[in-house]
């Protein structure tokens, strides 16, 4: 099998599920429990929170653990709309983020706030100085993902960061799902005030994400109840997953230090044996991307199908994102960068991870051949 | 050119005589220990002032970690050179653009303890005043209230540079000042004491009574949480932990309610009086503050006090609540202490506590029972942790991460 899909979400690290595994049957408690058991819970919680803080360089009281990428983000934004809506109405998003991000903003538009979508370039970054102008006295929050999930486009998130700190009254939030892992992000050097992660894109279990607020953001629940997570987060907590993401991030930032070289050596030779292919047209650009993601359209040729033909070889990559290949829609970051709809339509995804290696291009590559040559006879 | 040292001005010790090294010795080895991540610095002590030297470690995180440790008045990023103005002035102006600068205002405050040095302090002052002034955009002089002070010192050994000075967290090394115990409820009170013992030099190790079944694990938990936010302050701490439940019991049993709490006050300071004898320690610490409640009556004080001639320190005597909850927050300490689990001081504690106990008839009470073997068998059976900034106290879990 050669899986090439890890943005859509990675193979949890065996040493990750035996945590899991572990946690889940031996110290099932419920950590709000005063007995020995829910003890045990409540340290192992507290030990995951501090492991997690200590890697991501923030204080344990900053972390709050979500259910996942999803809703983090659900709850930066709507967390943070709710809280400062007497500060103004207006946010500031892009117009290449996740659903995740768009759809709350969408939401939050019927309620009477105001969104602006920055454009992104030919390479699929914003531009600071129409950030500049799109803010308004009212906006309250800007949120802007790190890397792109569909192109890997790495956005200038310091520069931005740095900007804001003149704009006290906006807070910043990243999307920093995809990053996490393979481009490193600095949360203080960059001015961020809230930031999302998902366990599951970094080799943990799914049902576990990160949530960073700053020391001093206040943030209106999302889910309220029996005031988990200092009050922010109500719903029994997921020890298990919980555990198993910290120990994910610690191998996965291990990982990163050892082979990043070594992923990007793959990376580039992925993106010359593609652009041999007559028929294949790369999308990511190899400035300011990410080491992991590799998108290119097929010319008009029907992904989905594409993608169909190298599943029977057991070859696994995506059409655009995971979470919007089902709607069969055009690839939405291409069509913000300018690409035309016949591109937009035909574009694939390979996703890499450190456990991805150079000898499988060579096998990945013939299969891409064939199958075009494939659903070229077909077309005809 | 970057900043590569960071200067240490001594607090109080400065004041000390011929023991000053004493102190000296103690500070290094705190700071020492308390920089042990840092493995390529070298520490410089001199009589007054001590000097870090960075080869190449991240400053930002070491000043963190200096914030915490007592007996240091203020500190500073410094840069030295030799003496030599040219060089003096490219490293003042080097030490000012690695902060923020822009439309800001300066003085330079130069030294010259090098008295050999060929320019007067005030030709320094203009010297490097106006090269500063030629070599950046935004900057103004203001001498009497500037943003950036740039203070040169020229010096036997080399010319400093500092340009911010941070505060210390003041106080003396801890261990100057000898050993004590501190009496560790739980509560927000006692790990302010502790604290503040700390502060002026002592050395602590915590005793915590602990009446299992009454009082929970959660709430051990909670004490080694404390002594672990202490040890931030004070390097390691032991921590006894003295199973209490059985003379709690007995107390109930045959001492009439409103002297139970004075009486269980009393074998506690006793058995932390028997452990301050077999640690070696010279005082206790206890967290009361005059008045606040029944047992801190100066009526009670005095009847609990008498089962001991030992010094009892009570750096809270005479502070509000409102002030110790302010520590209290500032040491991290807060947030831990006001979780609501049982613990020695709110179990059996009776409805009406006597506020002014008479001594005569708490002994009277107290002679029928026979505690010592009691208090002999709780410090026999005490159990001790060694806890630090890294404690964990389930090694079960370690697979797990």
């Amino acid at each position: 099998m050669i899986y090439l899909d890890n943005s859509a979400t990675t193979k949890p690290f065996p040493e990750v599920v035996d945590s899991f595994v572990t946690v889940a049957t031996k110290y099932f408690g419920n950590p709000s429990s005063l007995h020995e058991l829910g003890m045990k819970a409540e340290q192992l919680l507290t030990q995951s929170r501090e492991q997690i803080a200590k890697s991501l360089g923030v204080k344990p009281s900053e972390i709050i653990f979500t259910s996942g990428g999803t809703e983090a983000n659900n709850f930066a934004i709507k967390g943070v709309a709710l809280t400062y809506r007497h500060r103004g109405n207006h946010i500031i998003t892009t117009a290449i983020e996740h659903p995740s991000i768009t759809e709350p903003c969408r939401q939050l538009e019927e309620l009477g706030f105001d969104v602006s979508y920055l454009s992104v370039d030919k390479t699929g970054r914003v531009n600071i100085d129409e950030l500049v102008k799109t803010i308004r006295d009212d906006t309250i929050l800007v949120s802007i993902m790190h890397v792109n999930n569909e192109i890997g486009s790495i956005q200038p998130i310091e520069e931005i960061g740095q900007l804001l700190t003149q704009y006290p009254k906006i807070l910043f939030h990243v999307d920093h799902v995809q990053g996490i892992g393979k481009v490193p992000l600095q949360f203080h050097k960059a001015h961020i005030d809230l930031c999302t992660m998902s366990a599951h894109k970094f080799h943990g279990l799914r049902g576990a994400g990160i949530l960073y607020v700053r020391d001093g953001v206040r943030l209106s629940p999302l889910l309220a109840g029996g005031g988990q997570e200092m009050q922010r987060r109500s719903g029994t907590e997921n020890v298990a997953a919980i555990v198993a993401m910290a120990k994910a991030l610690r191998m996965s930032l291990e990982k990163y230090r050892e082979r990043i070289a070594y992923l990007w050596d793959v990376k580039k030779t992925w993106i010359r044996e593609l652009q041999a292919i007559p028929d294949i047209q790369v999308n990511t650009p190899l400035e300011h991307s990410a080491p992991h993601i590799i998108n290119f359209s097929l010319n008009g040729l029907k992904s989905e199908v594409f993608v169909h033909e190298l599943a029977k070889q057991d070859i696994f990559v995506s059409t655009t994102s995971a979470c919007s290949s089902k709607k069969k829609a055009p690839s939405k970051t291409l069509l913000a960068m300018g690409a035309d709809q016949k591109r937009a339509e035909s574009a694939v995804r390979v996703s890499l991870s450190f456990e991805n290696t150079l000898e499988e291009i060579p096998i990945a590559i013939r299969a891409m051949k064939e199958a075009i040559q494939k659903l070229q006879e077909v077309t005809r | 050119m970057k900043y590569d040292r960071i200067l240490i001005r001594y607090g109080e010790m400065t004041t000390k005589g011929r023991n000053r090294n004493h102190f000296v010795v103690h500070l290094k080895r705190n700071i020492k220990r308390k920089l042990k991540r840092f493995p390529n610095i070298k520490i410089e002590s001199m009589r007054d002032r001590m000097y870090i030297l960075l080869n190449g470690e991240p400053h930002e995180d070491i000043i963190e970690q200096l914030k915490t440790v007592f007996g240091i008045h203020s500190f500073s990023l410094a840069m030295k050179c030799e003496n030599d103005l040219e060089q003096i002035k490219a490293t003042a102006l080097a030490a000012v653009e690695q902060l923020p600068h822009k439309g800001k205002t300066f003085k330079v405050s130069a030294k010259r303890a090098d008295k050999q040095f060929p320019f007067s302090s005030n030709e320094l002052n203009y010297e490097i005043g106006s090269y500063i002034l030629r070599n950046t955009d935004s900057l103004t002089v203001n001498v009497h209230e500037p943003d950036i002070n740039v203070r040169v010192e020229v010096r036997k050994d080399g010319t400093y540079v500092t340009c911010r000075d941070i505060p210390g967290a003041g106080g003396l090394p801890v261990g100057t000042s000898g050993k004590a115990m501190l009496m560790l409820s739980g509560g927000i009170d006692s790990p302010v004491a502790g604290y503040l013992a700390m502060k002026r030099g002592l050395k602590i190790e915590a005793v915590h009574f602990f009446s299992p079944p009454f009082t929970s694990e959660r709430a051990k938990q909670k004490v080694i949480d404390l002594v672990k936010k202490l040890t931030k302050f004070g390097g390691k701490i032991k921590l006894h932990i003295v199973p209490f439940t059985d003379i709690q019991q007995e107390i109930h049993k045959q001492v009439p309610d409103g002297y139970s709490l004075i009486s269980s006050r009393r074998m506690m300071l006793k058995i932390t009086d028997a452990l301050r004898q077999k640690y070696n320690g010279l005082a206790i610490v206890t967290g009361e503050s005059l008045g606040q409640v029944a047992s801190q009556t100066l009526e009670s004080m005095t009847v609990i006090n008498d089962v001991t001639t030992t010094p009892i320190l009570r750096p809270l005597v005479s502070m509000d609540k409102t002030e110790i909850i302010k520590i209290a927050k500032d040491i991290d300490t807060h947030d831990i202490s006001i979780l609501p689990y049982e613990d020695c001081c709110t179990i059996f504690t009776p409805s009406a506590p006597k506020t002014k106990p008479k001594k005569e008839k708490v002994i009277h009470y107290e002679s029928f029972i026979d505690l010592t073997p009691l208090v002999e068998e709780a410090i026999a059976n005490t159990e001790t942790l060694v806890i630090d900034e890294q404690f964990a106290t389930v090694d079960e879990f370690e697979q797990l991460f």
